[in-house]
């Protein structure tokens, strides 16, 4: 995301930012909430009346601003679309009228809110920040399940799933099971063909149980020999095979873990959140009472300023809650107040999963307090 | 106020017994394992009946309250089932209710019981008429064939006898009809059944799958749809040797298939001029230890690599058995194939490496040994025959021996297996020292008298097939048939299955009809719970099966859902379990992706009393019911209901994190 215009001063104010890829449309995303205006260039149909009394509709483009009601995001197009009332009249649209604006790659908006708050200050900080990781892609493969996905910074993208019946071997009839997985590796490859840019992806991920990946990459190669696919071939060296103990899409936290892969793509943001949940779990193994999920628990573990890292999913921040919102803005700001480590987890990796349906917030302690385990059956009961 | 408690007494018991299947405490196993104690189980049921009959008139509706959720599930699901069946019977809820707990749920028995009583109106005469006219074909019936051979005609769930009167009313209308035709067809097809009603004691397996045969008397009027099934059963399997299914488990290279490839070779199944082929091709791509293991290592890679990757199967015959075994593979990977095939099979064969160290690494944290052995016992293993292989490599040393028998004794005591049903072998499967004829080595003449490896496999005992409950068949592979349409094998874990029957699959829902039934590359007409078959489906596309779906009985179909509450076993893991944990589902063939999405209760493991409610996380160890979502819907039964179906494993990263019984379904929505 580019930066174009920035004015706001103690919390009020606009700003004015580009996308530029599609990533970006899932920052803008987090970033604008119902209540907000928008202003943004986009497409009306207007009906012009000529003076015979006719009337013919057409397509103008037009810059209008509306203040937010509803918000969609299409996670597999990456498509931001907001409706909301104009609220400056123009020759084309009356005030007050209702329109919904898409908002474009390469086109700036701008967004001017109530209140800024530092979450929200801080998204334009990540959404700007040119020293990204690169992009990478993986295929988490098992004998007819396989998951081809995008991983960036703060997204993971499923983009195509095979799911086939592969004949298992019978005795004395192995070829429908041979012919069966060959069919699944075309289908595979093909797939990998469709959905990875090789000129932005950094790195293939293999990943399977077994030999599946050794069988996969074997064929592959065999096959872009064959039929002298290029891209293939010359991205050969971009692929990396690494153990996975299943196909379904979970497994990829297994394989965002494994060190050689750690060492070749980085500390990308997907990698780090799977740690740091983990590190979680590992201390409500070790110490239980210095591990707590569940807003009322984590509250009071910040009442005693015991926090000392704070997992939050960004999911939390999108509510249309405003107070909602800002109790958690306040919990994170007290906690870094106090020193504290604050993680916001991407709701579209696998660990924001997985921590949003941990209540999406979860906290380690500096210190035990068990007297908070002691409370654990009043806050079950309210959720 | 007694009754009620005894509900919830009663109640409590079958969890319990459940609660002990997979967590092992108890001295009592499956029912059906040991005649002693289902002979229990049957008292307990009679008994109930006989403390209902004194408290006859049960009215009041909100007694309800008093069962358990489930019960109430249970309640419900039996009264929508029942108005179906009866369309117009003017009948109240309080008396319904009333009569629905008396029968225990027992759809047939109520329904029979309101047709029978006068008090009942039925508006509509015409399922009484349709219900007599069945009992009496012969008059009715405009197929000629038809007369005279109904008695005969005893190869379903649904087929009737002279002397069995309105068990038919509980089919809608429209399914009689249906049946009619299915009847002659069956006819036809089994023209050799005899009459069920001279059936009772006769054969050998009567007294394992009719506990109901001891008492007769009390029993009238109560509908013998079990001992038809039950006589089918006799009749065609009677006489034959029994079939039991057996897995063979173990680490990685403890020499399982090479164990079972000679077994096989030594009983002649495996033709010479075959197993030269595998001698010198083995010996071609530098393999050659693994000759005998090609036997089941059948696929490309499995040979090339010398591991065994997807469930191998074989038959033979011991004395008194017919075995097949299902050879699963070691490596810690292909564990959900293992799963697959475990949950297929009556018994387990435990082979371990006797070798210096080996054993070890087998039997250690990480190791196979321990997983495969728990996967088992919670998918309702129950005998386990121990091989100690390779003893060759340690000169046949008694210590060595001995040493691996103890620790294996006290981890199986642990996992639940019962000390009698638990058999050690020493063994070498290469040199073939000790399968089908006692050992020649003066090493182990030395110690060992006991029974060589085929006399310990012909001692198991067999499982009571359910053959009396509706139809269930596991899909545990879908392949392309010779002829038209395409063929599914699985096993069928209870009821039986005829050749032309309707199948439901679900949870698709869609329906098929059963064009063959092949066991073992042999042709049927029928099938029974406990057989694993070949099933020729028509009607249907090949793509709308997938591995793991259930095929049931069109009239009692499974119930399907993404969410159940089931009570777990946490087995060791690294890391707590807490709620939003993103696991695996093995539920027979199939795997699937879940979330435990709450932690309901906590469990005393030896009382299975509530603990903590809510608890924040589950440890290793503990016991715990929570609540389980499933990616989609899957077809699935309460643990009490059917324990085949009631069985899940839950794993992740690549290790089996806890079993469960199904308690709870939760519908869709
Ligand atoms: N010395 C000796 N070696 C054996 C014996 N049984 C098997 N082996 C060897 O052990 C190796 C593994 O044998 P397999 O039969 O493939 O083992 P497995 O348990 O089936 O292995 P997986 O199916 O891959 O888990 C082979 O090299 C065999 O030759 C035995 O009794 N004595
Ligand atoms: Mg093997």
């Amino acid at each position: 995301m580019k930066l174009v215009h920035r004015d706001i001063d103690k919390g009020q104010g606009a700003v004015t930012l580009v996308p530029e890829e599609p990533e970006d449309m899932w920052h803008a995303y987090n970033l604008i909430a119902e209540g907000d205006s928008v202003k943004s260039s986009t497409i009306r149909k207007v009906q012009i009346e000529s003076a015979t009394g006719s009337s013919t509709s057409s397509r103008v483009r037009t810059t209008l601003t509306i203040t937010v009601e509803t918000i969609d995001f299409d996670t597999q197009a990456c498509m931001l679309r907001l409706k909301g009332r104009n609220i400056e009249e123009n020759q084309h649209v009356k005030m007050g009228a209702y329109h919904t604006l898409d908002l474009e790659l390469n086109r700036k908006f701008s967004l001017r809110k109530v209140e800024w708050d530092s979450i929200a200050l801080e998204r334009i900080e990540q959404a700007c920040d040119p020293t990204k990781s690169a992009d990478v892609a993986a295929v988490i493969m098992q004998e007819g399940l396989a998951h081809v996905c995008l991983i960036t910074s703060s997204m993971t993208l499923i983009r195509a799933k095979i799911d086939v019946t592969i004949p298992r071997k019978r005795k004395g009839l192995v070829q429908q099971h041979e012919k069966g997985l060959a069919k699944f590796y075309e289908q595979v490859m093909q797939a990998i063909l469709r959905h990875v840019n090789f000129d932005v992806v950094k790195c293939v991920l293999v990943a399977s149980p077994g030999f599946v990946r050794d069988q996969f990459f074997d064929y592959m190669l065999q096959a872009a020999v064959k039929t002298d696919n290029k891209l293939l071939l010359d991205n050969k060296t971009k692929f990396m095979l690494v153990h996975a103990s299943s196909g379904f899409k979970h497994s990829l936290k297994e394989v965002l873990q494994d060190a050689a892969v750690m060492s070749k793509i980085c500390d990308t943001k997907a990698a780090s959140e799977v740690k740091a949940l983990q590190q979680f779990y590992a201390v409500l193994q070790a110490e239980p009472a210095k591990a707590f999920y569940g807003k009322g628990h984590v509250q009071r573990a910040n009442e005693a300023q015991a926090i000392e890292s704070l997992l939050i999913s960004d999911r939390l921040f999108r509510c249309d809650d405003v107070k909602q919102r800002k109790e958690y803005v306040a919990l994170v700001d007290a906690v870094r107040e106090a020193g504290g480590e604050v993680r916001m987890f991407s709701s579209m990796h696998l660990s924001g999963e997985q921590l949003e349906q941990l209540t999406g917030i979860a906290a380690i302690l500096r210190f035990p307090m068990p007297e908070l385990e002691e409370e654990e059956e009043d806050e079950a009961e309210q959720e | 106020m007694a009754r009620h408690r005894d509900i919830r007494n009663l109640d409590y018991e079958d969890e319990y017994d459940g609660y002990d299947d997979v967590y092992g405490h108890s001295v009592d196993d499956d029912y059906y394992i040991s005649p002693s104690n289902r002979q229990f189980i049957y008292n307990r049921e009679t008994s109930r009946d006989s403390r209902f009959e004194h408290a006859d008139d049960i009215q009041e509706v909100d007694e309800v309250d008093e069962l358990t959720d489930i019960q109430k599930a249970k309640l419900n699901s039996c009264m929508h089932e029942i108005k179906n069946t009866l369309g117009t019977v003017t009948i109240s809820k309080a008396n319904l209710v009333g009569l629905i707990l008396k029968y225990q749920f027992n759809i047939e028995l109520v329904v029979n019981a309101i047709l029978e009583d006068p008090q009942f109106e039925t508006n509509d005469e015409t399922i009484k008429n349709r219900g007599a006219s069945l009992t009496r074909p012969s008059v009715v019936d405009p197929v000629p064939t038809f007369v005279g051979k109904v008695v005969t005609s005893t190869t379903t769930n649904v087929v009737k006898g002279f002397n069995l009167p309105s068990r038919d009313a509980k089919l809608p209308p429209k399914v009689l009809e249906l049946t009619n035709k299915d009847l002659t067809h069956r006819v036809n097809s089994t023209p050799n059944a005899q009459s069920p009603s001279s059936g009772r004691g006769q054969s050998p397996a009567s007294d394992r799958v009719t506990p109901e045969c001891s008492e007769g008397e009390e029993k009238v009027g109560r509908p013998d749809l079990k001992v038809d099934a039950e006589a089918v059963y006799k009749k065609e399997r009677g006489l034959g040797k029994e079939h039991l299914y057996m897995v063979v488990i173990g680490h990685v290279d403890a020499g399982k298939s090479t164990l079972m490839g000679r077994l096989l070779c030594e009983l002649g199944q495996v033709n010479k001029k075959t197993m030269h082929k595998y001698e010198q091709e083995s010996k071609k791509v530098g393999k050659q230890s693994f000759m005998y293991a090609w036997v089941l290592d059948e696929a490309g890679e499995e040979r090339n690599r010398g591991i065994t990757m997807d469930v191998g199967r074989h038959s033979f015959e011991t004395k008194n058995k017919e075995i097949t075994i299902l050879d699963a593979p070691g490596h810690k990977d292909f564990i959900p194939n293992m799963i697959s095939g475990a949950a297929q099979a009556d018994v387990g064969l435990l082979v371990v490496d006797a070798t210096k160290g080996e054993f070890e690494t087998g039997f250690d944290l990480g190791g196979q040994t321990r997983e495969h052995a728990l996967l088992v016992k919670s998918l309702g293993v129950n005998q386990l025959t121990v091989v100690i292989n390779k003893l060759d490599t340690v000169s046949w040393s008694k210590d060595r021996f001995d040493e691996i028998v103890q620790k294996l004794k006290s981890f199986l005591r642990q996992a639940g297996f019962k000390e009698n049903n638990v058999n050690f072998v020493p063994c070498s499967g290469l040199t073939g020292q000790n399968l089908i004829q006692p050992p020649t080595e003066n090493e182990i003449l030395e110690w060992y008298d006991g029974p060589c490896l085929i006399e310990a496999i012909d001692k198991f005992t067999s499982p009571a097939r359910p053959v009396i409950k509706p139809f269930r068949f596991s899909v545990n592979d879908i392949f392309k048939g010779t002829g038209s349409g395409f063929c599914v094998e699985g096993r069928i874990e209870t009821g039986l299955i005829n050749i032309g029957d309707k199948v439901m699959i679900c949870p698709s829902k869609d329906q098929s009809a059963v064009k063959t039934i092949m066991i073992d590359d042999a042709s049927k007409r029928i099938a029974f719970a406990g057989d694993q078959a070949t099933l020729t489906l028509s009607g249907l596309e090949i793509q709308n099966v997938s591995i793991g779906n259930i095929l049931c009985d069109v009239h009692y179909p499974i119930p399907v859902s993404n969410k159940f509450e089931a009570r777990i076993l946490v087995f060791s893991v690294a890391i707590p379990i807490t709620k939003g944990y993103s696991v695996i589902l093995h539920h027979q063939s199939l795997a699937e992706q879940a979330v435990i999405t709450k932690l309901i209760s906590q469990l005393n493991k030896s009382s299975g009393e509530v603990e903590k409610k809510h608890p924040r996380y589950l440890r290793k160890n503990s016991n715990a019911i929570v609540e389980i979502t499933v990616s989609k819907p899957i077809a699935l039964e309460l643990f009490s209901e059917c324990k085949e179906l009631g069985r899940v494993m839950l794993r992740v990263a690549g290790t089996t994190i806890a079993a469960g019984l199904i308690t709870r379904i939760i519908s869709a929505n």
